[in-house]
Formats: structure tokens, C-alpha cells, sequence
């Protein structure tokens, strides 16, 4: 067997310098190649001698497999393999946290799109008709879509432990309070996409020594490393990961997509195998954002003061276990928003269903909640007469407020801040009648209206989120600093397995480099498991982590560079420090660094472990669990077309504590760019699952925020430093994506008077159209289409007042969990599918 | 069989494409230029536009064989040498890339943009590029990069600056509506 080389055409290794320090926002070293076309994501590699694999998916989303026939398949020219599940050598499943997900399914299906079978062959075309040609012989099973029967007792297991994947109690202060006023409510929030623009994909390349090389685009190396060894059943030293460009992530790279399958069949034929998914196969190939079902009670004094928040909250997590348990932490801790609660009672479960396996996506949890709490937020306001950031000023969080999980916040929490700023930023004028462009209104250029019907609407949401992953995880991550004189200059190498995913990561450790040891010259190696973990580029972690081993492993080279220093020019090495490429004494000029070096190289790796977090108590929720906090605000302005509920974006204003700004243009981006898939969750995105069938996998039909969508982004950036971390950095991926969305459905309820209580907002939500009887028919939605309407939230169909959802007799109350076989469903009105 | 065309001043042909494949797929897989990205392959996201005989395309659109004797210019036809194209060094000047997946089809459709309107305002901007899809910038570092692109002053009514000179458009430059400036204009603001 002979072993092709590495790739032709090569991951980006980003050479082109970055030129500034801490604070300031040089350009990215990758962008040069971004422009031009020419940075290879792992969708552009190739190989000689390259063949194409395929998968072959179920079409059903429960079923047993009775048998599979590979012959027909595998005797079409240009077929060189074709695998199922007894081709995998080791372990014949994998996963994130529980390994319950096949590598390819053997005799239960539990989700339509499960991947059943490989083929590779010579053409990409030849590959996806030998896969049609594999042929199935499926027993089709009655799938389990609903998440409440799913738990009910008596439901068939889907898993062997049970349907429960887990359930979250948290009891805080006193459980039987009351309160003078009380408000209810029931909220949805449906299965949102990451919707990456870079389809998942890979090129596995065979070492001819049994080994695999594996070019692909992920979150985390070394998580992938380890499940791909467990499958293919090679020791972690014979499976080599490369990060390949990356175009994209926000969670869905966090699970194993392509990346055994691709493994699998270079080491059967020999040869470099590149497996590219289709937009709608990616809407198969990784998970999504855990639908949310979430009932809310709030009891405040008649000052506004919170007496208590019981929660009761479901979330269906799909076939397989992902990070769903993490994410049903995450749903439970963050359920009752940044304010000082004296009583919480939450309980938050996560079931298996047939529906499309759940997981990470940016907010994590948090998303879900941040739109009920801040739902019931405006229901109280409304219900005591209070401006709603009045009151949220009022219960609003501060250092030193204990969490519902009893951890008090360290640090800055300026979450009255954040408000108050954010009041401050001018409203924006509505333009005079009659001088609107189309582009402006409520349906653009469709030319629906020229303002007639259009109601304007302001909403404030605030949020927050754990940095970091919690309960006890030991996270780290690991960086190699390596500084040499390279043609006469000092040169500093930065090795991290961290994944740049678009986010900046490569800039930032550049800049960390340069600021701690003063060298202008610093390279960015490309990303792989030749250095030990970076941990997961998710979280909002990874500029605090992998900036806090990189700042590290510096410190350990400038230490020793200082050392060798001191001896030779004879002064105590506390008084010099690193500036320009030179050794400087007391402010003065010592020595070249290439002098000082005189050809030696100084490298140190270093890992960067956060402070240990405990896990949760599994009776109350009480544990330090967390790392530390993040916090953000949003004000939404909306122009609504009541009458046929179309809403345009007029503007969004938005606080944020950063901590500080390592690279102010990056932090921008990031905000702005989170904005927009809350924007997205508000008002258009959502997997439609019908009976267990994804029937919009698509960008036709599944729609995600365009330019004409988004409105300008008024900014506001704190830095207030956080006590614990690399240069007081916070986190700052995700809180712009936790509360844009409440504050864009409040500006849509300030404009129309409807409760709307599921997200995405649908026209026919602002409007007020009755749902239809029937699950199975489409909705139409004046372009957009909707999901079958049988789920929809009782009241926004009639209900025109938000305010009036005080109390609903007969609903079980939240304080009571989960519902035993005797209790009603969660909502009598939706078929359970 | 064998397609044949001009691709950034070139001529190009590719053997053995199979009737199905794509310019996209040309492009990327036969001749070395995988600039133009893949992210739909439907005409939704406008990753892989291109320039074909002058008019901005989807090239997942636009068989192969429909570009025989075409000239196509790709993102990888922009820059001249080593010197970033004016659109491409605002993109990166701005901090309008990300993951920069979105990238090459809005450099390619800002190109198109400014060759026909040197200095856009915010909702031309926005109708031009309604057709690209970006998931990582929220595209207010987009508009930016576009502003800034314009507000050099280097476009002139012929259009490109960088005097690499592309093919004349069919049709009358600068009179393209709103009806034809992508394929999801008739969704906007909804």
C-alpha cells in the first residue's frame, strides 16, 4: 500500500504578522488569504488519488433494520467501498458525553437522517447513486416525537436507560412563599440551526502504516482524537487531527459528524477519502438547538420586589445525548435571569425522542430561558403598572448576589448598569410619513405597505451565562511558546490546538505573544493534536482559556529569557523586561534578543486551568458551580405590520461587559454577529419537525437573517475587568445572542399588544390568525414558511393583552415539576404528534 | 465531455466533466480555483458568485457546460498580483471576515456593486447584497467594508479600479432594479 503524502492543498498555516498588542485590533493574519480565496477550508482540500464517500441515511426516524445489501453498491464502477457498522473495528458508537450515538446504525434508527452505511468512490456523483443503490430493509416504527410522552411513564425506551436524560432540581430559599402579585405564563421556543455557512467536511488521509491523518473542520481536536481512536480501535498516536479552515461553528461542531466515516473508509481503501455534506445533508449531520417547552410562574411584592420564580422547563434533546445534560444545567442555573431572587423552584428535564438530535448552539441553554424570563418580566411590569425596566432595575443582580444555585457573584455584575446605559442611547425618530424607502417598511420591496398598519415597538431584555464549562470540570488548555532568531530577527511560534472557527482566536494569541515578549515577529501554527488539548472552542472560553495558556507559557519563555539575561548583563532580572525584540534595563536599552539568544531556542508549554467548580447537589441545585458570569442587554426598536404581521428591524442598541477588549473590532464583531442569529431565533429560524420529518432542510426554506433583515447595531461595550481571568477578559461569544431575542418579540408585544409566546414570531402570531386543526399542513406565513400550527401558545390567537395572564386555573402548577401519569399533559391543546 | 472558457484572463478547459456538474464544481474540483465556496449549492447563500460574461452569477446555478466559451471571473481574479483588490482590502481593513466562508461571494458582489454605482447609499448597499448569506457578522462590519470601498473614491463610472478590466456586462450597466438583485430580495424585512 503505498501512503499518499499530505494533501495537496494544505490547511492555512497563518503567516502573515499581526501587528499589534493587547487592546488594539491589527488585522487578522488570515484575512489576506480570506479575501483573496485562496485560505483552504476543509471543504477545498484534495489529494491525489482522492476518492468521495457518501452516506447512506435513514429515511425513517424510528426503525429497525432488518437487513442491509451492500452488493449492488459495491459493483458499480467506481465504487471502491462500501461500509456499515460491522465494518467498524472498535467501539461501534461515540458521543460528547455519553457515547449512545452509532457510528453507523446496526438495528435501531432513532432519528430520519441516522447514518446507516458509507460508500466511497472516484466521483462525488458515482458515490451519492451507489448510495441510493445500498439498499435498506427498514421495519418502520411509530416514531416518539412528542417530549412529554416521551417522559410520561410507561413510554417505550428509546434508550436503554430510560427517555430522562436528566433532570435538574434547584430549591432556593423558601419554597411555600407567596406573594401579593403573580403572574403566569407558558412559552416555546423552537429548534433553532447554527446554520454555518461551511458544510461539514474532511479529508482523511491513510499513513500506509494503519494510521489516519484527518484534515477537518471542528471545535475541538482532541475530543474528536479520542472518540475517533475509541471507534476505529488505533491508539490516540495514530490518529492525527489537523485543523482544516473553518467556516463556522456555533456549536454544531462540538459532536462528530463525517469525521469517523471518513477515517473509516481511507483506512479500507488505502486512500485519501473527502467527505463534503450537501446544505441539506449538514441539516442531518449535526444538532441543533434544544426545543424548549417553559412555564414560568413569578410572585413579587406589589414594589415589584421578586418573591420567588418557580420554573418548570422540558427540552428535547432528541435521539442521542450530545451535550444535552450540560445544556439542561445550563437551562436550570440561568432560569430565573440576572436578578436577585430571594425563592426559585426549577425543574428542568431533558428527554430522548425521535425528533433530530439536540446540542450545542451558541447560548447553550441559556437561550431558552432568557426568552420566558424576560417574557414574565414584562408580564409582571404590566401587571403592577410599572415600566419594565423599572423593574428590572429594581430585582436587577449585583456583585455578591447568590445565584438560585447559592454561588454568590464575584466580580463586576452590571446588570442596573447595563440597563441604565442602554436607556440613555437616543431612541431613533420615526422618519415622516411619506418619506419611507420600500427598503425601510415592514415587507421591503414587496411593497405590502407605505406605512398604513405599521405599528413602531420598543423592547429591553437583559441576560446572562456561565463562562467556561461548569460542575466540577477540570478545563484547561495548553500552549507551546517557542522564540528563536529567525534571519537575524526573534521570532515567537504560538502552537495551540485551539480552533480558530472565524471568531479571532489567531489574532488574539498573536497579540498576547507580542505584548508579553515584546517581539514583533509572531506566527500562528496551524492547530492539531501534536500539542496537548486546547479544550473546546465554545462556552465563550476559549480566548480566556487558550489566552490564559498562551499568556503562560510566555511568562515561562520571558522567565527564563530574563534569567539568561540578568546573568549576562549583570543586574537582577526582576529589573528587566522584554520590549522591541530587546532586553531593556530599567528603561534603558540592554541587549538584542538575538544577541542574547545567539541561536538557542526557548520554548515552554504551559496549561491554563480555570478555579475548580463543584458539581450541583442532585436534590437542591445548590453548588459552586460556575466559573464565572457574563452579562449583556438589549433594546429592540420594531415596525410591525399589524395587518399582515411582517416586522422590519428599525434599530437595536445593545451594553455589554466585556471585561476587556483584547481586540475591539473582533468584540464587535462577535456582538454583532450574535445579535443576529437572536434576531434570527425571534422572527424567522426553525427546524420544522413534523412526526420526526425535518421538512425544511434547506436555505430556501430554512431562512436566516440577510443584510435587508438586520437593522444597525448600536454598541455600547463595557470593560470592567473580571478578577480571576487572563487580562480581566470576559467571555464574549454568546450573551449577544441570549437576549436579543426576548428584547425583539417585547418590541414586537409594545407594538401589537399580543402575548407571543413562542419564538420564532410568526405573522400569523402578530395577527392574530387562529390556529389551524391539523398538524400535518403547512403553514403559510407571507414567505416565510411556518411550522404546523397544532403546537401554537394558547392565547395569542385572542389574548390582546399580555398583562392579563395573571393566573390560569387548572394548569398545573410549575412548583409541582414534572407531571406524574395522573397529571394532564403540559398543554391540552397540542396533539403530542 | 470538454468545457472550454476564459476564467481571470485565461483560457481554461477541463476533460472528462460529467453533464451534471456545476460551474461551482469545475471550478473548485477541476481547475484548482476553490475561491468560490459551496455553502447551499441552490442559489440561496451567494458564496460561489461569480462574474460569467460580465454578469454577476450563482455558479452552482450555471451548468458547465453553459459556460463554454464564457469568460468567468472567479474572487481569485481580483487582486492584481499580490496587491489586494480595493473591495478586498477593505474587507479586511474593516473587520468584515469572520470565518470568511461568505467572503469571496460578497468581495465578487460588492465588486459588481460598485462597478455600477461608486457610491452606493445604505439600502442600495443592502439590496445589493441581499443575496449573500453571512451567519458570523451580523454584516454591519460588511457594510462598513463596503462604505469604505466607496468612499475612496477610486470607482469610476467603468467600473474597476484595479484596472484589471473585466468583460463588458450584456446588459446597460447601472440600471439593474430591484426586482433582479438576488434571489432573496423579494423576502426583505420580513
Amino acid at each position: 500500500m503505498s501512503a499518499p503524502a499530505a494533501p495537496a492543498r494544505q490547511p492555512f498555516a497563518p503567516t502573515a504578522p499581526v501587528t499589534g498588542g493587547i487592546g488594539e485590533s491589527p488585522r487578522r493574519p488570515d484575512g489576506t488569504l480570506k479575501v483573496k480565496g485562496e485560505f483552504a477550508y476543509s471543504s477545498d482540500l484534495w489529494a491525489e488519488g482522492m476518492l468521495w464517500g457518501a452516506t447512506v441515511r435513514s429515511p425513517h426516524p424510528r426503525a429497525r433494520i432488518r437487513a442491509i445489501e451492500t452488493a449492488d453498491a459495491l459493483t458499480m464502477p467506481g465504487v471502491l467501498a462500501v461500509l456499515t457498522s460491522d465494518d467498524v473495528p472498535g467501539r461501534k458508537t461515540y458521543g460528547l458525553e455519553i457515547p449512545d450515538q452509532p457510528v453507523l446504525a446496526w438495528e435501531d434508527v432513532r432519528y430520519q437522517g441516522e447514518p446507516v452505511a458509507l460508500v466511497a468512490a472516484d466521483h462525488p456523483e458515482t458515490a451519492r447513486r451507489a448510495a441510493a443503490l445500498v439498499a435498506v430493509d427498514y421495519e418502520v416504527l411509530d416514531p416518539l416525537v412528542d417530549p412529554e410522552a416521551a417522559m410520561a411513564p410507561g413510554a417505550p425506551p428509546l434508550h436503554p436507560k430510560g427517555n430522562v436524560l436528566r433532570h435538574i432540581r434547584i430549591r432556593h430559599g423558601d419554597q411555600d412563599a407567596t406573594a401579593e402579585v403573580v403572574v403566569t405564563g407558558d412559552y416555546e421556543v423552537g429548534m433553532q440551526d447554527q446554520a454555518f455557512l461551511g458544510p461539514e467536511s474532511g479529508l482523511a488521509v491513510p499513513d500506509g502504516q494503519g494510521g489516519v491523518d484527518l484534515y477537518v473542520s471542528t471545535q475541538w481536536l482532541h475530543v474528536d482524537r479520542d472518540q475517533l481512536a475509541a471507534s476505529l480501535d488505533l491508539p490516540p498516536e495514530q490518529v492525527r487531527i489537523t485543523l482544516a479552515g473553518v467556516g463556522g461553528a456555533f456549536g454544531a461542531r462540538e459532536d462528530l459528524s463525517m469525521q469517523i466515516h471518513a477515517c473509516l473508509l481511507a483506512l479500507r481503501t488505502g486512500r485519501p477519502v473527502k467527505i463534503l455534506y450537501s446544505r441539506e445533508e449538514s441539516f442531518f449531520g449535526h444538532v441543533h438547538r434544544h426545543p424548549a417547552r417553559l412555564r414560568y410562574e413569578h410572585g413579587a411584592a406589589r414594589d415589584g420586589r421578586l418573591v420567588y420564580v418557580k420554573a418548570r422547563i422540558l427540552l428535547d434533546g432528541g435521539a442521542y445525548a450530545s451535550s444535552s445534560t450540560a445544556v439542561c444545567s445550563n437551562a436550570a442555573c440561568f432560569a430565573v435571569g440576572p436578578y436577585d431572587v430571594p425563592g426559585a423552584t426549577i425543574d428542568c428535564a431533558v428527554v430522548y425522542t425521535d425528533n433530530p438530535p439536540c446540542g450545542a448552539m451558541r447560548g447553550f441553554g441559556a437561550v431558552q430561558t432568557c426568552f420566558a424570563y424576560e417574557a414574565q418580566m414584562d408580564r409582571l411590569a404590566a401587571e403592577l403598572g410599572m415600566d419594565p425596566v423599572e423593574l428590572r432595575l429594581r430585582n436587577a443582580m449585583g456583585t455578591g448576589t447568590r445565584v438560585p444555585t447559592g454561588q454568590a457573584v464575584e466580580g463586576a455584575a452590571p446588570v442596573a448598569e447595563l440597563l441604565r446605559r442602554l436607556q440613555a442611547v437616543p431612541l431613533s425618530e420615526a422618519p415622516p410619513a411619506g418619506a419611507l424607502d420600500l427598503r425601510e417598511l415592514p415587507g421591503g420591496v414587496s411593497n405590502v405597505t407605505h406605512g398604513e398598519g405599521v405599528r413602531r415597538g420598543v423592547g429591553y431584555a437583559v441576560g446572562f451565562k456561565n463562562i467556561g464549562y461548569s460542575e466540577g470540570f477540570d478545563d484547561y488548555s495548553t500552549a507551546r511558546i517557542r522564540l528563536s532568531v529567525v534571519a537575524g530577527e526573534p521570532q515567537v511560534e504560538v502552537h495551540t490546538a485551539a480552533a480558530e472557527v472565524g471568531q479571532g482566536l489567531v489574532t488574539l494569541q498573536a497579540q498576547i505573544a507580542r505584548t508579553e515578549l515584546g517581539v514583533e515577529r509572531v506566527v500562528v501554527l496551524p492547530a492539531d493534536t501534536q500539542v496537548g488539548s486546547a479544550g473546546s472552542s465554545s462556552a465563550s472560553r476559549q480566548s480566556w482559556m487558550t489566552g490564559g495558556a498562551v499568556k503562560a507559557a510566555c511568562e515561562a519563555v520571558r522567565a527564563r529569557v530574563l534569567e539568561r539575561a540578568a546573568a549576562k548583563l549583570g543586574s537582577p532580572a526582576a529589573s528587566l523586561s522584554l520590549r522591541d525584540g530587546e532586553v531593556v534595563a530599567d528603561g534603558d536599552r540592554g541587549m538584542a534578543l538575538a544577541d542574547l539568544l545567539a541561536g538557542e531556542v526557548v520554548e515552554e508549554t504551559r496549561e491554563y486551568h480555570h478555579r475548580q467548580t463543584q458539581a450541583l447537589d442532585p436534590e437542591t441545585g445548590q453548588g459552586e458551580a460556575h466559573v464565572a458570569f457574563a452579562f449583556a442587554a438589549h433594546r429592540a426598536v420594531v415596525d410591525v405590520d399589524t395587518e399582515l404581521g411582517l416586522v422590519k428591524m428599525v434599530d437595536i442598541a445593545t451594553t455589554q461587559d466585556v471585561g476587556k477588549a483584547i481586540n475591539p473590532q473582533a468584540v464587535e464583531g462577535q456582538i454583532e454577529g450574535g445579535i443576529a442569529q437572536g434576531l434570527g431565533l425571534a422572527l424567522m429560524e426553525e427546524i420544522q419537525v413534523v412526526d420526526g420529518e425535518v421538512r425544511n432542510p434547506s436555505f430556501t426554506d430554512y431562512l436566516i437573517p440577510t443584510v435587508l433583515d438586520m437593522p444597525p447595531v448600536r454598541l455600547d461595550v463595557l470593560e470592567l475587568g473580571h478578577p480571576d481571568s487572563p487580562y480581566g477578559l470576559r467571555g464574549i461569544g454568546e450573551p449577544p445572542t441570549i437576549s436579543s431575542t426576548p428584547a425583539i418579540v417585547a418590541a414586537i408585544r409594545a407594538a401589537t399588544g399580543r402575548p407571543l409566546t413562542r419564538v420564532p414570531v410568526r405573522p400569523e402570531h402578530i395577527v392574530g390568525v387562529p390556529a389551524p386543526e391539523s398538524r400535518d399542513r403547512p403553514a403559510a406565513g407571507a414567505g416565510r414558511a411556518g411550522p404546523p400550527e397544532g403546537g401554537d401558545e394558547g392565547g395569542d390567537g385572542s389574548d390582546p393583552d399580555p398583562g392579563s395572564a395573571v393566573s390560569e386555573p387548572g394548569r398545573p402548577d410549575p412548583a409541582r415539576g414534572f407531571p406524574t401519569a395522573t397529571q394532564a399533559p403540559l398543554d391540552p391543546d397540542r396533539d403530542g404528534g | 465531455m470538454r468545457v472550454s472558457c476564459t476564467i481571470n484572463g485565461e483560457p481554461r478547459h477541463a476533460d472528462d466533466v460529467w453533464e451534471g456538474e456545476s460551474l461551482l464544481y469545475v471550478l473548485r474540483e477541476r481547475l484548482g480555483l476553490p475561491g468560490s465556496k459551496n455553502a447551499c449549492e441552490q442559489g440561496e447563500c451567494g458564496s460561489c458568485s461569480v462574474y460569467l460574461d460580465g454578469v454577476l452569477v450563482c455558479a452552482c446555478l450555471v451548468l458547465a457546460g453553459q459556460a463554454e466559451g464564457s469568460e468567468v471571473v472567479t474572487v481569485e481574479g481580483l487582486a492584481a498580483g499580490d496587491d489586494l483588490h480595493p473591495v478586498q482590502e477593505a474587507f479586511v481593513e474593516a473587520g468584515a471576515v469572520q470565518c470568511g466562508f461568505c467572503t469571496p461571494g460578497l468581495i465578487v458582489a460588492t465588486h459588481d456593486l460598485l462597478a455600477r454605482n461608486p457610491s452606493p447609499t445604505d439600502p442600495e448597499i443592502r439590496e445589493a447584497l441581499a443575496g449573500n448569506l453571512c451567519r458570523c457578522t451580523g454584516y454591519e462590519k460588511v457594510l462598513d467594508a463596503v462604505r469604505l470601498a466607496a468612499g475612496r473614491g477610486l470607482w469610476t463610472a467603468t467600473g474597476d479600479p484595479s484596472g484589471r478590466g473585466l468583460p463588458s456586462r450584456s446588459g446597460a450597466p447601472g440600471t439593474r432594479g430591484g426586482d433582479d438583485a438576488g434571489p432573496r430580495a423579494g423576502e426583505a424585512g420580513t
